[in-house]
């Protein structure tokens, strides 16, 4: 489905990383493991076409993304280092609003039911602790499951141990319905395991 | 697509309803200034008379310039922006629908508060119509046209400095034709000329500045 095909990326002068290739099809998972300041978020934001690389291309189902444009993001979800929460929101709008923007609008019952799921109190989200902002940016998975392409950059960080579990249940669950999830993380996760991994350092 | 631009008109202005001083301190901004003219100048009707359009419209300038700087700060800081770049509707439908919140949030306002801004200056009553007007098909191109300079100035430190300098030359067609019309109606003749040109030029920024500032936007946020 997800095609990389020879991509380098330069910041600020530097070269970061090049010559990286992989695809990634249907129920696949993909570790992209490296140091700080490897690349790793650099890689994750052109794959989900924020970033453009100085060389390469990414192709979806045969197609360029850059191409596709809403085609292709409308096919994903991103949940980055930013929680893409707002702070005078609780965390029910926040994920209301989310859900309407990208064209898959959610019932009440459904966002009500994933926030319980992930304990996350109905407070604006400028309360919330940093843990728990994320289990709300987490949320938006529980209400994605239909889209086919998962990209998260470090998505168990600032997490408990019972919180990230329950979010490697929802990638092992994605992932068996035929989905597909890039990943990056520094912790090391029961997940692990089952990826494939693409090591930055190397490259 | 509506519906999506929709949604975030909704959120920009519930997120202003929450932070409610946003909108007075740019209102403030707008009152103070435009009352502190009358003070200096002093108390002469005829000149307060002659200058009275272009103060306000200066005034509006400036306090429409001045929450600028959030348009979009906000949402690249906390990740809303990338989240946008990656939703269902191409982003220069986005950018629409918040310099539509922007402007109903910073340029309304003023629209509606002119009239009682131009008492101050002793405006003849006839006028207020007119004044309102200039405001209400000018004040949607400053919000337009100053997207443009936010997101090229989006993640800038010294920003706030370098979006004025950018953008207040831009406002300048929008400053005549806004205060001309009031003029031309204070000369007994009829504005209509200038209103219209005003109307051309609201409607050429909705049509090509979104596609703009969305591919500035798009520089900015890589």
């Amino acid at each position: 489905m997800l095609e990389a095909g020879e991509l380098e990326c330069e910041r600020g002068g530097r070269t970061l990383f090049r010559g990286v290739s992989f695809t990634l099809a249907g129920g696949e998972l993909l570790r992209i493991a490296g140091p700080n300041g490897s690349g790793k978020t650099s890689l994750l934001r052109i794959l989900c076409g924020l970033l453009t690389p100085s060389r390469g291309e990414v192709r979806w189902r045969g197609a360029s993304v850059r191409r596709l444009a809403e085609e292709y993001s409308r096919q994903l979800v991103y949940i980055g280092h930013a929680s893409a929460l707002k702070d005078d929101l609780t965390p029910y709008e926040n994920l209301d609003i989310a859900g309407r923007l990208v064209g898959v609008p959610a019932s009440t019952e459904a966002l009500g039911s994933a926030l319980a799921a992930l304990a996350v109190p109905d407070l604006p989200v400028r309360k919330l602790s940093q843990g728990q902002r994320r289990r709300a940016a987490l949320a938006r998975l529980l209400m994605s499951q239909r889209l086919p392409l998962w990209l998260l950059d470090e998505p168990f960080a600032a997490l408990d141990t019972a919180a990230a579990a329950y979010a490697e249940g929802l990638i092992a669950r994605h992932l068996e319905t035929g989905g597909s999830v890039v990943y990056t993380t520094h912790q090391a996760a029961a997940i692990d395991s089952r990826a494939r991994v693409i090591d930055l350092a190397a490259h | 697509m509506l519906d999506i631009a929709r949604t975030l008109v909704w959120r920009d202005l519930l997120l202003a309803l929450r932070r409610r001083s946003d909108i007075a301190t740019a209102l403030l901004f707008f009152i103070i200034v435009a009352s502190l003219f009358p003070l200096g100048v002093g108390a002469e009707p005829n000149l307060l008379r002659a200058i009275a359009p272009g103060v306000i419209w200066v005034a509006a300038l400036l306090s429409s310039m001045l929450s600028l700087g959030r348009l979009f700060a906000g949402d690249y800081a906390d990740g809303t922006l990338e989240q946008l770049m990656l939703g269902a509707a191409p982003l220069g439908v986005v950018v629409a629908a918040k310099s539509f919140a922007h402007w109903v949030v910073s340029g309304l306002p003023l629209v509606l508060i002119a009239p009682v801004i131009a008492l101050q200056y002793d405006v003849a009553a006839p006028l207020y119509g007119v004044l309102a007007l200039s405001l209400l098909l000018g004040t949607p191109v400053l919000s337009i046209i100053g997207a443009i300079g936010a997101a090229l100035t989006l993640g800038l430190r010294g920003g706030g400095v370098l979006l004025s300098l950018l953008v207040l030359p831009l406002y300048v067609p929008v400053l005549i034709l806004g205060a001309g019309a009031v003029d031309m109606a204070a000369a007994g003749l009829s504005p209509a000329g200038q209103l219209e040109l005003l109307a051309a030029m609201l409607i050429m920024a909705a049509a090509f500045a979104p596609w703009a500032v969305a591919a500035a936007l798009r520089i900015s946020a890589e």
